[in-house]
């Protein structure tokens, strides 16, 4: 018994090592599978940002009622279940997307004897309003609304029509003219109708006025008439604020008139905006009614947008265009939440774009004639109608259209600026806001504040380090080395803190007695070096060799108080008083309180005892026959350092700097308290950046789960992580081969 | 000529580079020293409570006009400057000399602070009765005491009102004091129960086990809460009619009398009859205050204590993970693994973990830990709770791992250290003496080595406590309402967020409403950040130095 129980001891023992093997080897790959987890997470997110958009077919189906008249307009609802269909003869179908059946058959009230003239949709096109225009120059605005329950804890969508206006046609022209062309704004508060017949444009708005006793609003009418171009108009359109007003020309024309005054609409500009000979097929608004996107005959989608001309007067300005194809193009639909839009041509091929990617996501050929399109709200279906009466509903999977390689690292030309340029704004409150997603200025402004923290950091780490493995008492370096390297663990949040409320103040206040501080305190610590050799020999045998750091420390605290006392009179001598304000007046430099400056000096201060320590151990380990055969040779100590020891030592230094210089790209908080984060792309001294880390501690927070910013946001951190990777990677590697070239020495 | 050729020489030997390499030396001291004195200073400065003046001050509009304030700054500028920027200076003045006063009262003015010329300055003494209130809200007030009003009519006056004053105060702060633990002890105990019923009802709810029986618990227990909650409520009327009967009138410096009610006081001094005691007496209460006390006034005023228990939370549970996980990588690396490429390939995944910037730790955490595993718990263990996320939201956990994460490599690199510089005869003994590998390892290297494991573990500890950046995204807020430890089943509460002190030191520096009133308490909480920091770090360098000299002595 007893032996068989040693026996399985024995085996314990045996089977307890053989796990704590496994365990162990386990535990270190684990440091290998963390580092490679987090690069292949960061990936994981940024991916689908690449991910090319894709349609799918669903279903086709017939027209929904096709006696009902043709089609002017094809809609859907936000979750893509229904859609309308308005005809030319006053009825809406309201239909089940999924098979065509019809779910419920309005009928727009149409007086008696007038028929539709024209048609259009209101302004914005997320409001759900259509307007018509009858042959007795009365218009019916209508709203198409859905109604979502969840009976059974089942959604039920129920369409109905709604008369924001009242359900009285609205009289336009008195004289009873057929109105053959007809947009509108349709707000709460105020709505704009614009209507042209045969001899004149007609601009009527109607102003809610809610009055303080009754519960009745009174509506407050304004007209105004615009003469008819000369080529005759062929288009109209509102913008959604109902300022603008585009009246396109039949010859190509596009005219726009500020109506912010409704009684007195002014014409600002009017020119062409296609090629010679070819005519504009399609206009339409991009998402916040800022630019319209211009196709014509000759399948061009041109991108326009109102910016200040030099005389700070707006003009439409083409800021890009989309060969489509050579069709003329049937209908451009700007989707709703993004800057994307969706066109068909007369070839039946569908394409879906992004104007400020510049990017073609979809082109599909769907039949061979195409007369209608809807998009849906959230851009993720189309419901098409083609030539042959046949309703062809797709899905779209297009999540990240913002994104290309040009958006993110080229200069765009976004809305409503004057020129190209890189820009990073990620959000704003509204929808109708365009994303700037350019990493250009987040990169500048983290290389930026990581140069000048090294400009700091890396002659003071690399002296001091020089100084302390060479010819310190090692008695001092005992002290010194732990006294450098404590300079790293203090938190970077109390450095930032103190960067941004203290120091920032104090250079603002002192900025002339910062530069006489770097120009007089080298010229002091000469002066006093030269001036020691003379000390009486008594005094200087006293003070042990390798002390000079402690002996210069009065000196430069002397030296710098002297600095900053002279710089007062200077100053005032030559720069009126104020550096700050001569920078301005003479050079045109602005100062900002929180700024690279600042920046620099902080982070450098974090970054030193990482330089230092590295830099450090190199030299410090540099073999020491190497040393004592120079100086045996007569080279003084200098010389056997400068010549000597930096060469050997130099892949140590510079993997310390490389360490460096990673650690001062990815620090946050520093540049996070002590800058004023506007990513504006300015290499002055004195303007302040935004670095990607700060971006990212900045934006995170606020940024929705899988949206295009979130994960852009990764990018930005994987961009980070890929430039520390390959940083520390490479200084590991040169010291790793150092080390080995050490021992062979 | 001969000079010039010294000259020459002496630079030629190289001696002044080096002193100017030593000069390096000497200017990262500096900088150290600055920035900790800085912090020191006006850390302590906090704490200590600085006379009171009153000023009979000239305005520059033409009227004389009283100042009651304490000094907080002084700025000299030079008269140029000075006048660039738009001041009115005398013939012959060299300097503008200009203080910032804390005149305190901003209920009536407006404002907390304000500059003063010196040269306009009339008369500055420091009268004796000179009073300050440390208020609730509105922050400090600066007064002369008139009297002590119980339920409006006054009960002392004159030289009775400041130890009439002093008597009401305390039985006020006991009445406080009860308030304070009624509302977060008792109500929120009951709140958390009921809770905990919505979520239980729920839950039987989705599983379909929600009967006549469960139903008549749940309505049972509901309402012995409520009954509870009615009977604090009643208890709270009380309190809080008797808080308000109190209140003392005191005079400001533009001659009117206010009146504060006793429950909205902290603390009451009279600073410039203060002795040396009594200033080391209030120092000491300040610090008190600050250390165990819950902020006030959106943080600028208080304590800090959630800050440090939020802290202390986080680095314990940050400490359990990464112990474990670094020893046994530093084992691995040192012990088992042969080095060649994959020991090299381990250095370089060790060396990237610590260079790589900490906000991609956050980024990380947050994507993967928050959404990912959050998520998914939340889903297979709190359906009940959707769609408010239990664990699928920044939170202490989550915020311990990402810290461990990040700390992985400090601890690694120094257990590491500690295993190489254990001598190899003793393993060689051990394994002769028929132990096997793990045995050694575990009875003999590993007890050798724990004092470098203690380093390694302090060195994290001390980087994650000063760590704010990821934590920024992955758990802490500038205000938790509850602290992640109290008395309520399961005790500790691992989703809940918490309040760190590196990221207060950014949210009150940087966010508060009022930065100016709030910079003092900054430096305080900065200071008592340096000192943990700077102690944890020196404790690891002493401990690994005496490591160093027990192996010498083993070596030898």
């Amino acid at each position: 018994m007893e032996k068989s129980s040693s026996q399985y001891y024995q085996q314990w023992r045996l089977i307890k090592n053989a796990i704590a093997r496994y365990g162990v080897i386990a535990g270190g790959m684990g440091v290998i599978v963390a580092v490679v987890m987090i690069f292949f997470y960061l990936l994981y997110v940024v991916f689908p940002l690449f991910l090319p958009a894709t349609t799918s077919a669903v279903h086709a189906y017939d027209l929904p009622e096709k006696a009902a008249g043709k089609t002017l307009l094809l809609e859907m609802e936000e979750q893509n279940e229904v859609a309308a269909r308005f005809t030319d003869n006053g009825q809406v179908i309201f239909f089940d997307t999924a098979t065509g059946k019809t779910i419920l058959n309005s009928t727009v009230a149409i007086p008696q004897g007038s028929r539709i003239t024209s048609f259009s949709q209101g302004s914005p096109i997320n409001e759900g309003a259509v307007i018509y225009g009858l042959s007795d120059g009365r218009v019916v605005i209508v709203k198409h609304q859905y109604k979502v329950t969840y009976p059974n804890n089942v959604r039920l969508i129920t369409p109905s029509l709604e008369y924001p206006l009242g359900n009285q046609p609205l009289v336009l022209d008195e004289s009873g003219a057929s109105l053959e062309l007809i947009s509108a704004q349709v707000g709460n508060d105020a709505t704009t109708i614009v209507a042209k017949t045969a001899t004149s444009i007609h601009l009527t708005s109607f102003e809610k006025e809610q009055s303080l006793f009754a519960d009745e609003a009174t509506l407050n009418r304004i007209d105004a008439t615009l003469s008819l171009p000369a080529d005759g108009v062929a288009n109209l359109l509102v913008d959604k604020e109902g300022r603008n007003l585009y009246v396109v020309g039949n010859s190509g024309r596009l005219a726009f008139y500020d109506i912010s005054d409704k009684s007195n609409p002014a014409l600002k500009q009017a020119q062409n905006v296609v090629e010679k000979g070819q005519k504009i097929t399609s206009i339409a608004f991009l998402n916040g009614d800022l630019s319209l996107m211009i196709g014509d005959s000759s399948g061009l989608v041109s991108q326009w947008t109102m910016v200040r001309d030099n005389l700070n007067r707006p003009a439409m300005q083409k800021i890009r265009a989309f060969k489509v194809s050579d069709k003329p193009i049937i209908a451009i639909k700007g989707e709703q939440r993004r800057k994307g839009f969706l066109i068909i041509d007369t070839g039946g091929n569908i394409g879906i774009y992004h104007s400020t990617a510049e990017k073609e996501l979809i082109k599909e050929h769907v039949t061979d004639t195409l007369s209608f399109v809807a998009l849906a709200p959230r851009a993720n279906a189309l419901l098409m109608q083609s030539g042959d009466d046949k309703v062809h509903f797709w899905q779209v999977a297009n999540e990240h259209p913002e994104v290309s390689f040009k958006s993110l690292w080229q200069e765009v030309w976004y809305e409503s600026y004057p020129k190209p340029d890189y820009i990073w704004q990620s959000s704003a409150s509204n929808n109708d806001f365009e994303p700037k997603y350019s990493l250009i200025p987040l990169v500048f402004g983290t290389l930026k504040a990581a140069f000048y923290a090294m400009l700091v950091a890396m002659p003071l780490a690399l002296m001091a380090a020089i100084y302390t493995a060479y010819f310190m008492a090692p008695s001092m370096r005992q002290v010194v080395k732990p006294a450098i390297e404590i300079m790293g663990a203090l938190p970077t949040v109390i450095l930032g803190f103190l960067a941004g409320l203290w120091l920032a103040p104090f250079i603002e206040e002192h900025l002339a007695g910062l530069f006489s501080f770097i120009l007089l305190v080298p010229i002091v610590i000469m002066l006093f070096a030269y001036a020691w050799q003379f000390l009486p020999k008594t005094i200087l045998e006293k003070i042990p060799e390798g002390w000079d750091s402690a002996v210069l420390i009065p000196v430069i605290i002397l030296g710098g108080w002297f600095a900053l006392t002279v710089s007062v009179p200077f100053e005032a001598w030559l720069f009126h008083g104020n550096l700050r304000d001569w920078f301005k007046t003479e050079l045109g430099i602005d100062y900002d309180q929180r700024n690279a400056l600042v920046v620099g000096i902080a982070m450098g201060f974090a970054v030193i005892p990482t330089i230092f320590s590295i830099a450090e151990d190199a030299i410090f380990s540099v073999p020491k026959h190497l040393t004592v055969g120079s100086l045996a040779l007569g080279a003084t100590p200098w010389q056997t350092m400068s010549k000597i020891v930096i060469l050997t030592a130099s892949p140590g230094i510079f993997s310390a700097v490389m360490i460096g210089f990673g650690r001062a790209v990815g620090e946050t908080m520093i540049v996070l308290m002590a800058t004023g984060n506007t990513p504006v792309m300015d290499l002055s001294l004195f303007q302040g950046m935004r670095t990607l880390a700060a971006n990212i501690a900045v934006e995170m927070p606020e940024s929705e789960v899988d949206s295009t910013h979130y994960r852009i946001l990764f990018l930005a951190a994987l961009v980070l992580f890929a430039f520390t990777f390959v940083f520390n990677t490479l200084a590991e590697v040169i010291r790793q081969r150092l080390r080995e070239k050490y021992s062979s020495l | 000529m001969i000079k010039l050729n010294m000259i020459k020489t002496w630079f030629k030997s190289g001696t002044p580079w080096v002193w100017l390499n030593a000069a390096g030396v000497s200017l990262c001291l500096i900088m150290v020293i600055a920035v900790l004195g800085l912090v020191v200073v006006r850390g302590v400065g906090h704490f200590w409570p600085s006379k009171v003046m009153q000023l009979s001050y000239q305005e520059d509009s033409g009227g004389l006009k009283t100042i009651f304030g304490e000094q907080v700054d002084r700025s000299v500028t030079p008269a140029l400057m000075a006048k660039a920027s738009g001041h009115k200076m005398a013939e012959g003045e060299d300097t503008l000399v200009q203080y910032l006063i804390k005149t305190g009262n901003r209920d009536v003015t407006g404002t907390d602070f304000r500059w003063v010329v010196e040269r306009n300055i009339q008369k500055r003494d420091y009268p004796i009765d000179m009073m300050v209130v440390e208020r609730r809200e509105w922050g400090n007030f600066y007064g002369q005491l008139v009297a002590v009003k119980e339920n409006g009519k006054i009960i002392a006056s004159g030289n009775a009102a400041w130890p009439a004053a002093l008597e009401r105060l305390a039985i006020a702060l006991a009445i406080f004091d009860e308030i304070v633990h009624l509302e977060k002890k008792e109500i929120g105990a009951v709140n958390y129960g009921l809770e905990r019923l919505r979520l239980k009802q729920k839950s039987l709810q989705l599983k379909n086990r929600w009967d006549a029986e469960a139903e008549k618990e749940v309505a049972s227990e509901k309402a012995s809460y409520e009954a509870q909650y009615s009977q604090y409520q009643k208890q709270l009327g009380l309190l809080y009619q008797k808080a308000r009967r109190d209140s003392l009138v005191a005079k400001i410096d533009d001659g009117s009398e206010q009146e504060i009610a006793l429950s909205k006081i902290v603390k009451i001094y009279q600073p410039n009859t203060m002795t040396l005691f009594d200033r080391i007496g209030y120092f000491c209460s300040k610090v008190t205050e600050f250390l165990t006390d819950d902020p006030r006034e959106s943080n600028t005023e208080g304590g800090i204590f959630p800050a440090i228990f939020g802290t202390i939370m986080m680095v314990i549970m940050m400490s359990i993970i990464v112990t474990p996980f670094g020893v046994i990588a530093a084992v691995y690396l040192r012990e088992y693994a042969k080095q060649g490429f994959i020991t090299r390939l381990i250095r370089i995944a060790v060396n990237n973990l610590a260079g790589v910037p900490s906000i991609v730790y956050g980024v990380f955490g947050l994507g993967f830990f928050v959404y990912i595993l959050g998520g998914n718990i939340d889903q297979l263990f709190f359906p009940e709770a959707s769609p408010a996320p239990v664990y699928g939201t920044p939170g202490l956990l989550w915020a311990s791992i990402t810290l461990a994460l990040l700390t992985l490599p400090v601890v690694i690199v120094s257990t590491e250290e500690g295993l190489s510089r254990i001598p190899k005869s003793i393993r060689e003994g051990s394994l002769a003496l028929g132990a096997t590998k793990f045995e050694t390892l575990w009875l003999t290297v590993l007890p050798m080595a724990s004092p470098a494991m203690m380093t390694g573990l302090i060195l994290a500890v001390a980087r994650a406590a000063g760590e704010v950046a990821p934590l920024m995204l992955v758990g802490v807020v500038k205000l938790a309402p509850t602290l992640p430890l109290d008395g309520n089943a399961p005790f500790l509460h691992l989703d809940r967020k918490f309040m760190h002190l590196g990221f207060h030191i950014y949210d009150v520096g940087f966010q508060s409403p009022n930065v100016e009133a709030a910079r003092p308490l900054v430096y305080a909480t900065s200071l008592l950040l340096v000192v943990v920091i700077l102690g944890l770090n020196l404790s690891a360098i002493i401990i690994r130095n005496r490591l160093r000299e027990k192996y010498r002595a083993l070596e030898g």
